[in-house]
């Protein structure tokens, strides 16, 4: 039943509340060649529209989906397959695809990511776990989001990740649905933070992954404690250069209606009309919380008083040695794509183009693949 | 932490934060003690419907019951305003306004304008509206438009938990009387609430769905209506905007003109009396404002121009339906002098 050869396409699940997406249309013909990273076909959601990137590459021998269409999660939609594999093995492969999605893929099957909360120095901070999917559990991956942000910006990393490592995805305090109150909202402040939720959850080492505020945040955790910390993804990260866009970070920090939001938000990617209705409402309900608003001001008068980042650490991590890349979008409006060199020679620098700040949504199949690479054979010092 | 619960419980979690956070917040209405602690009280309920149980047991005294006397009570919680406290007064059916209309609408709408700005009323009176409930012309209307109708009053009329929960707070740390409208027949009705704090700002609708074709624009109750004749447009490749009002004072102008702007077509929903109602006022206004967007004729669906029924097949007849809804919405698509289908939704 299992033909290695032939590689399904299905309808992703991004997040925990994903059930169903609309398969808004195909961007391969029937028997077009595809290679790992094309962009295949385009899904919405009621939170994002999304490109569906290739994971594997082929022909695209059959497409099941049709346009306009709504799928549940995991809907086989369409197959890749080398030229050479006859059409018989393909169907049979489609009919037997069809029983477990139908028969019961029931909840034991249902391996996504949970939601968790630890009790730490720092409060309740509320975590994803995923679990490596290939068996062993591998290393421990830990995302952290940025400014504003949550674990729910990792939606289309988390999965990925998990085919290597048990991926853990935290809510930085003041964030999410972690304590909203910020004890220290400086860098030390939040590190000591992530070590005292490592400490909670039992993690002694693990791969940081940080996006934007979250990255300057994992650069400063390596420094204070880098016998914790094998290696460092920065993407779109904060703490390289001085530069920032403030109007974003006051814009996002006064917004309370849906008028005022989404602007703020489309800034936050190349394509705009990926900011949809339920992110702005996920945003607002975040940002009503008591205690929020209060957190978002200590967080900016710390770290991007007068328009400039506070503290650069691109120094002394060069200095650590420890194996780091760096990602960017090229089209990034909050943080310049130039301070994607700031590390020069010791870290792996790529800047994506056609994507914005949110990179790790907006190109979520290169980002992914590159932190595969980074997390999985990570070389020191290696620069392209 | 977010976790899904009922608007009953909302309302109730909404109240026992706000004790919690502020000492001056106090509750008092007829039976929302229940008899909690008294000889040979057997079952404390909190209320006519159970919206209040248990908040005595952790707030003590600062729940009190009441006579059966509107008019005291009612007063008396707008003076305490006016005093400093931040009083929740329960009406328990808002029908029961025309007995305490001075003390509303002479007295706490008032102060602020006559005193020159110095004395301010942060008071809240809550109680049930609506039809369907089996409960009879006296205690199913929806009387929302004599609220709007007068400045210095607040009217706010959730839709689910979620709101309920936030608008709640909101009205009670804001400084002016507030007309807190729950739709009795939502109480059971459950959705994701956080179980933290948060205040939704008044004058900001909800956009429950985006549509390109026609605009629905309601509150409370009928908004559930108008979300399924939404469902049934788009199998008829109809794509309805649902608009939430939320808070019907102030009231979010903006968003239904940006609405009807992209859409030209409009559906206002209101399940009070046709007449001067939120929907003659919402035509009316889109009227004046954006006359030059509509390609049709704005449409109401309303309850009609009689008192409730009693009986409950006329009664269901009464509050609008998805059905009237979708028609209404055909209609305004449908070309001049033509008849549009009518769609089971």
């Amino acid at each position: 039943m299992l033909n290695e050869r032939i590689k399904p396409i299905v309808m992703p699940k991004w997040g925990l509340s994903m059930s169903e997406g609309k398969l808004t249309g195909w961007l391969k013909r029937p028997g077009a060649s595809v290679a790992l990273g094309d962009e295949l076909l385009e899904v919405e959601t009621d939170k994002i529209t999304n490109v569906v990137e290739a994971g594997d590459s082929g022909i695209l021998r059959r497409v099941l989906g049709e346009p306009g269409t709504v799928y549940p999660v995991k809907a086989l939609i369409a197959v890749l397959a080398e030229p050479d594999v006859p059409d018989s093995e393909i169907d049979a492969f489609i009919d037997a695809y069809a029983a477990p999605a139908t028969g019961g893929a029931g909840e034991e099957e249902e391996a996504g990511p949970r939601y968790h909360f630890a009790e730490t120095p720092a409060g309740t901070l509320r975590y994803a776990k995923r679990d490596g999917t290939r068996g062993e559990s591998g290393p421990a991956v830990l995302l952290l989001h940025g400014f504003g942000g949550d674990l729910d910006n990792w939606l289309f990393t988390i999965d990925a990740l998990a085919e290597s490592a048990t991926v853990y995805a935290l809510d930085l305090p003041g964030h999410g649905q972690s304590a909203k109150t910020l004890a220290d909202p400086t860098l030390a402040g939040l590190s000591k933070a992530v070590l005292g939720f490592m400490d909670a959850a039992g993690i002694d080492r693990a791969h940081l992954v940080g996006h934007s505020m979250g990255g300057a945040v994992s650069m400063r955790t390596a420094l204070d404690a880098p016998e914790r910390v094998a290696s460092l993804s920065l993407i779109a990260s904060a703490g390289l250069g001085s530069a920032i866009d403030h109007g974003y970070i006051q814009g996002f920090t006064a917004a309370n209606s849906r008028r005022d939001l989404k602007p703020v938000l489309e800034t936050l990617f190349a394509d705009q009309s990926l900011v949809g209705r339920k992110l702005v409402d996920d945003l607002l309900k975040y940002k009503r919380l008591d205690g929020v608003e209060a957190a978002l001001r200590a967080l900016s008068a710390a770290l991007f008083a007068d328009g400039a980042q506070a503290e650069i650490l691109a120094g002394a991590v060069a200095a650590t040695g420890l194996p780091t890349l760096v990602v960017w979008g090229e089209q990034d409006r909050v943080i310049p794509a130039a301070h994607a060199t700031a590390l020069g020679h010791a870290a792996r620098s790529v800047v994506i183009p056609n994507a914005g700040h949110m990179v790790q949504m907006e190109a979520a199949g290169k980002v992914n693949a590159l932190l595969k690479e980074h997390i999985g054979t990570p070389a020191t010092g290696t620069a392209t | 932490m977010s976790r899904k619960i009922s608007m009953k419980q909302a309302i109730n979690e909404a109240l026992d934060l706000e004790m919690r956070r502020d000492p001056t917040v106090i509750v008092m209405g007829e039976d929302i003690v229940g008899g909690t602690g008294a000889h040979g009280e057997a079952d404390a309920w909190g209320g006519v419907l159970g919206v209040t149980k248990g908040l005595h047991a952790k707030h003590g005294d600062r729940l009190m019951d009441t006579p059966l006397s509107e008019s005291a009570y009612i007063g008396a919680a707008i003076g305490a305003a006016a005093c400093g406290l931040r009083p929740v007064a329960e009406l328990m059916f808002m029908d029961f306004m025309g007995v305490c209309f001075d003390q509303i609408f002479n007295q706490a709408a008032k102060f602020r304008y006559m005193f020159g700005g110095k004395a301010e009323t942060p008071v809240v009176i809550r109680g049930m509206v609506g039809a369907g409930f089996r409960a009879a012309a006296q205690h199913s209307q929806m009387l929302t438009p004599l609220f709007t109708h007068i400045p210095g009053l607040k009217v706010v009329c959730p839709s689910n938990a979620y709101d309920a929960k936030g608008l709640l707070i909101q009205a009670i740390r804001d400084n002016d009387p507030v007309i807190f409208c729950e739709h009795k027949n939502l109480y059971g009705m459950e959705c994701e609430v956080p179980a933290e704090s948060y205040a939704i700002p008044f004058g900001e609708a909800n956009v429950l769905r985006d549509g390109d074709d026609v605009t629905i624009v309601s509150y409370g109750l009928t908004v559930h209506r108008a979300m399924a004749a939404a469902d049934a447009l788009a199998r008829e490749r109809v794509e309805a905007e649902v608009i939430d009002l939320r808070t019907l004072s102030p009231i979010d102008w903006d968003s239904i003109v940006e609405s009807v702007e992209r859409t030209g077509r409009l559906v206002v929903v209101d399940e009070a009396h046709p007449r001067c109602n939120l929907a003659t006022d919402i035509a009316a206004y889109v009227g004046q404002h954006a006359f030059g967007a509509l390609k049709a004729g704005v449409q109401m669906v309303t309850a009609p121009h009689t008192p409730v029924p009693f009986a409950p097949s006329l009664e269901d007849l009464y509050v609008p339906s998805a059905e009237a809804i979708a028609a209404a919405a055909l209609r305004t698509l449908a070309p001049t002098g033509t008849t549009p289908r009518s769609i089971a939704a």
